[in-house]
């Protein structure tokens, strides 16, 4: 969150404080940290990775002339011999908006100084990621084994399967990187880099409570991208 | 020296007040969890149609917007970063326009040649 007043200079609100900072022939995004917004300019070009997947499978389920395969059968669980539609997905999209939340509230004991919250918490972030990606990974061998491929799948039309294996396989991996960061982090709060301003790799940047925000800002783009895939390839 | 640590220590306190409070993640945390739950029903009750997209779609980018807003903090951010953020976004609307027209026209093609046989 930047701050309104930087310096003893009141910031102005709104548009009229954009145009301010726009033309000011200084930083222009004021009072936010430089990794902060770089972090937000990857994210904004992971965005448009992102949508050309979903706009390619827009394109590609749009003009196939065989039917799509039934998201809902296809992805349904069996329990108790009775077939529940979508269970795995929906139990994913639960345990990733949990991590989320932990996330947003291990930034706010971050910026707090709350050391041992703050590591708890990225830690069950982590552990909510890994639930993730072991789920997604249980997911694919479940379709690969009924005979799902890239090229062909025996629901439908076959670009289902190299649509299916491209986005959640890209989301998997961005989930993964997650994760390994998750644990990283862990152990820097719990090391009390951010107390001692330990510097990180690669940089003369002090440790500071606001890399927490920034990963947040990671950890929440994934789960972003994730309400996208379940609405549009599973849901629709 | 000893100006600039007091200068530290205020921008420290300045922090310590600019955190939200507790309440408003929990909440929206809850709203995620109640919201992520009705996208599900939608399928569970196997709505079709115009009903079925309408509320996928209206689920999703209420859920996009309560993260990005609250959990990624936009709705604290000065409009210089946030204008820079959301405005590319109509970039990929325009893309969306034009691979509607695209696949529309794929797969015409595809009927009038592989289905009906060409003229």
């Amino acid at each position: 969150m930047s701050e309104q007043k930087i310096d003893g200079f009141e910031l102005k609100p709104g548009f009229k404080g954009m145009a301010s900072d726009t033309g000011s022939d200084q930083t222009m995004f004021k009072g936010v940290h430089w990794g902060k917004a770089m972090m937000w300019i990857f994210l904004l070009s992971d965005t448009f990775v992102f949508s050309c997947f979903l706009i390619s499978y827009m394109k590609g389920r749009g003009s196939t002339i065989v039917d799509w395969p039934n998201t809902s059968e296809v992805f349904s669980l069996y329990v108790g011999g009775v077939p529940v539609p979508l269970l795995l997905i929906a139990i994913m999209t639960f345990v990733l908006i949990t991590s989320s939340g932990t996330m947003a509230l291990a930034v706010k004991y971050g910026y707090e100084k709350n050391r041992k919250m703050c590591g708890w918490l990225i830690l069950a972030t982590a552990v909510g990621g890994l639930t993730f990606v072991g789920m997604q990974v249980f997911e694919w061998s479940k379709l690969i084994h009924e005979g799902v491929r890239p090229w062909g799948n025996p629901f439908g039309a076959s670009q289902f399967g190299s649509f299916f294996f491209m986005i959640t396989g890209f989301h998997g991996f961005h989930v993964s990187i997650g994760v390994i960061f998750l644990f990283i982090y862990t152990y820097k709060v719990f090391a009390g880099h951010y107390e001692s301003k330990k510097r990180g790799w690669f940089t003369k940047m002090k440790g500071d409570y606001v890399e927490i925000e920034i990963l947040g800002l990671y950890w929440h783009f994934v789960d972003l991208v994730w309400v996208f895939i379940f609405a549009f390839f599973y849901l629709w | 020296m000893e100006e600039t640590n007091k200068m530290e220590e205020t921008t420290k306190k300045d922090e310590q007040t600019s955190t939200q409070k507790i309440g408003i993640y929990l909440w929206i945390w809850l709203l995620l969890f109640v919201l992520s739950f009705f996208s599900y029903m939608v399928d569970w009750y196997q709505f079709q149609g115009m009903l079925r997209w309408s509320l996928i779609l209206f689920f999703m980018f209420l859920k996009a917007g309560l993260i990005m807003a609250f959990f990624m903090h936009l709705f604290w951010e000065r409009y210089a970063l946030v204008n820079v953020l959301l405005w590319p976004m109509t970039a990929i609307a325009c893309f969306i326009f034009l691979m509607t027209a695209e696949f529309k026209y794929t797969l015409f093609s595809r009927f009038f040649y592989f289905v009906v046989g060409g003229a």
